[in-house]
């Protein structure tokens, strides 16, 4: 194990992202995907990323595994994982970060694995990859995985091919790939929505055991709330390209602070009571091409006043480490009028 | 059971697929015919102007009897009974679909796509009584009636969803089906199409078969519940009866699994496995090998679905007789 071999290892954050903006030129002009997102996983923290469609928190994600689609690029800001600064690394560079130090989990376990080969080969060939175990340690090693994940019958499985999986299994085996190069972060992409509500609760547990005892950070981009408040220690919400609330789960779904959050969370059935009527926030989120100026929720926010369409709010900061949050709204920094 | 307050009455239900490989194939490899029973034995009543909620996982056959419902598959057994509707005539149903990017027709323009069920039905005479017909349903659903000229691709998810529900209704229909139909949107969006759908039901005295894995979605739009599980209901019940007191270890198991966002419960009990194909259905109770106090006779007869008190059904060896 690489953990901790220095000191102070354990206080760098397995991913530190500051002022990151990533944008996407066009014929018509620059789209900005991502404005000034700072994100902080402490080791062994899973902090959930919540928005819905076109928020940018998978982008968020892509950025950090240095997986965006060209024209899209990094404008500004700075990512670092593990303390080591991975934005301006080149193809090659970043083909060895991956694995070794971020894994990934996507929503389809069907795609992220290849059907041609056993499940054994692809762990074994990501063991060799990432460490100088010989092809038996490595298999001893890819089987003691599909155990941790919870794959019964590991000796045998190990042999068989994705086709030969039904799709909960198959996302373990996601997640015991992504262990394999023994990261500090794992970037997991909405890895519980192609499964049924019993398999997904299974594979959060799972996910929340694993980490906790690899000392993994874990960056869970997902829309449902639902599962970020059984997994998350902290949750990040984004808008429009921006972070405009993070802080601890229960502080942020039980107390938001940020009009959108507050909208969002009224917006969900919840199962404990029947309203006659959900809270609904009306319109939708805007283009990429058409972000209004100020701050980019203002025309949808029943609390927004004139300063709203002019200034656009940063975010105050307030607590450490794990406690850390902020919300980036007018109401909270100077008033609206 | 046949009763004017239906508006729909399924009886003893089921569809066998034939999911047999190539003729050459089976005779090669000496296999024999494969068949899947998607929906078995089922048996539900919709009431007149509420909302049946029809819950389960994938795989369950719940989407096989929306299609059923109305039309789209031929019952294999079993019966599938419309009341009449209030002027008399059967009732008509209608359907709206889970993905509002694949059920609208991308080369029409919206206002065809309306106008289309009004036109082949023959609702309204002339051009302008047609196209007038079409700005009230896009205002009914929210929309502006100068939409009609744009093309599907302009709309977001939720607007499509509003311009596939604006569809459904301008056959004038008292039923409709609804599979899945906010499960390929965004929450706040949801949120939207849900009150719209509560608000069309006040307002037209519509009826609903509302399907969907989404038990809090289901909570907040049904009056009945039937919970499916490899192709049989095996509970059923008044919303709030069968969310207070579920009495099938599956839909307790089903609500204890439940991400929520108001109570977390980051140490519940984990159901454990996953469910069976339905290809190869274990014996007896489908739920046995999942079940935690599955007995003896699970495992070899399946349980018979029992009326309880208070108009719920249950099929469940171990569940109390009452």
């Amino acid at each position: 194990m690489t953990v901790a071999t220095h000191p102070s290892m354990s206080d760098v954050p397995a991913l530190d992202v500051r002022g990151l903006s990533v944008e996407f030129p066009t014929r018509k002009g620059v789209l900005t995907a991502l404005s000034e997102v700072s994100l902080t996983i402490q080791r062994g923290e899973i902090v959930g990323v919540v928005g819905e469609s076109g928020a940018g928190k998978s982008m968020t994600g892509m950025s950090v595994l240095g997986l965006l689609e060209p024209p899209g690029r990094i404008s500004a800001g700075e990512i670092r994982i593990g303390g080591k600064r991975t934005d301006n690394l080149g193809e090659s560079e970043m083909a060895h970060i991956r694995g070794r130090m971020v894994g990934a989990i996507f929503q389809d376990p069907l795609t992220s694995l290849n059907p041609l080969f056993s499940i054994g080969q692809q762990l074994i060939e990501t063991i060799r990859l990432h460490s100088d175990r010989n092809r038996a340690e490595a298999k001893a090693h890819a089987i003691d995985l599909l155990k941790q994940v919870g794959i019964p019958g590991a000796d045998e499985r190990i042999d068989h091919y994705p086709h030969q999986f039904s799709g909960g299994m198959r996302q373990r085996v996601v997640i015991a790939l992504a262990l394999a190069g023994n990261p500090q972060l794992i970037i997991a992409d909405e890895p519980t929505t192609a499964l049924d509500v019993s398999i997904q609760a299974q594979i959060t547990a799972l996910l929340r055991e694993l980490c906790r005892e690899h000392g993994t950070g874990v960056m869970l981009v997902t829309h449902d709330m639902g599962v970020i408040a059984e997994t998350a220690d902290r949750v990040a919400v984004m808008y429009a390209g921006r972070v405009i609330e993070v802080g601890p789960v229960d502080e942020v779904l039980s107390r938001p602070k940020h009009p959108y959050t507050r909208g969002l969370m009224g917006s969900i059935p919840a199962l404990g009571a029947r309203v006659e009527r959900l809270a609904q926030i009306d319109g939708a989120m805007p283009r990429l091409n058409a972000i209004p100026s100020g701050c980019a929720f203002n025309p949808r926010c029943l609390d927004a006043g004139p300063r709203c369409r002019q200034v656009r709010p940063a975010m105050v900061a307030e607590g450490k480490g794990a406690a850390e949050g902020g919300v980036a709204c007018l109401v909270y920094d100077g008033g609206v009028q | 059971m046949r009763s004017a307050a239906n508006a729909l009455e399924v009886d003893q239900l089921s569809r066998v697929f034939d999911v047999s490989a190539p003729w050459l194939t089976r005779m090669i490899d000496r296999k024999p015919k494969r068949y899947l029973r998607a929906v078995q034995d089922v048996t539900f009543v919709v009431e007149r102007g509420k909302c049946l909620a029809l819950v389960g996982e994938s795989g369950c056959g719940k989407s096989t009897v929306a299609r059923l419902v109305t039309g789209l598959y031929r019952p294999s057994e079993g019966a599938i009974v419309f009341g009449p509707s209030s002027d008399g005539r059967p009732m008509e149903a209608q359907m709206i679909f889970q993905d509002p990017h694949a059920s609208l027709n991308p080369r029409w323009r919206v206002g065809d796509i309306i106008a289309e069920p009004i036109r082949e039905f023959g609702l309204r005479e002339g051009n302008d009584a047609i196209n007038g017909r079409v700005a009230e349903l896009l205002r009914t659903v929210g929309l502006s009636a100068d939409d009609t000229k744009r093309f599907p691709h302009e709309f977001s998810g939720g607007q499509r969803q509003r311009i596939s529900i604006a569809r459904a209704l301008a056959s004038e229909p008292e039923f409709l089906v609804c599979d899945e139909p906010t499960s390929a949107l965004d929450v706040s969006v949801q949120a939207q199409i849900l009150n719209l759908m509560r608000k069309l039901q006040d307002e037209l005295g519509l009826t609903y078969l509302f399907i969907s894995h989404n038990l809090a979605v289901v909570r907040h739009m049904a009056d009945r519940i039937a919970v499916m599980y490899l192709g049989r209901i095996v509970e059923s019940g008044e919303t709030e009866a069968l969310f207070a007191n579920p009495q099938h270890p599956y839909t307790q198991l089903l609500l204890q699994t439940i991400p929520d966002v108001t109570s977390p419960n980051r140490d519940r009990q984990m159901m454990g496995g996953e469910p069976p194909s339905p290809l190869d259905p274990p014996k007896g109770c489908a739920f046995h090998p999942r079940c935690p106090v599955a007995s003896e006779i699970c495992r070899s007869v399946a349980p018979d679905v029992r009326q309880r008190q208070g108009g719920g059904s249950i099929a469940c060896h171990m569940a109390p007789i009452d």
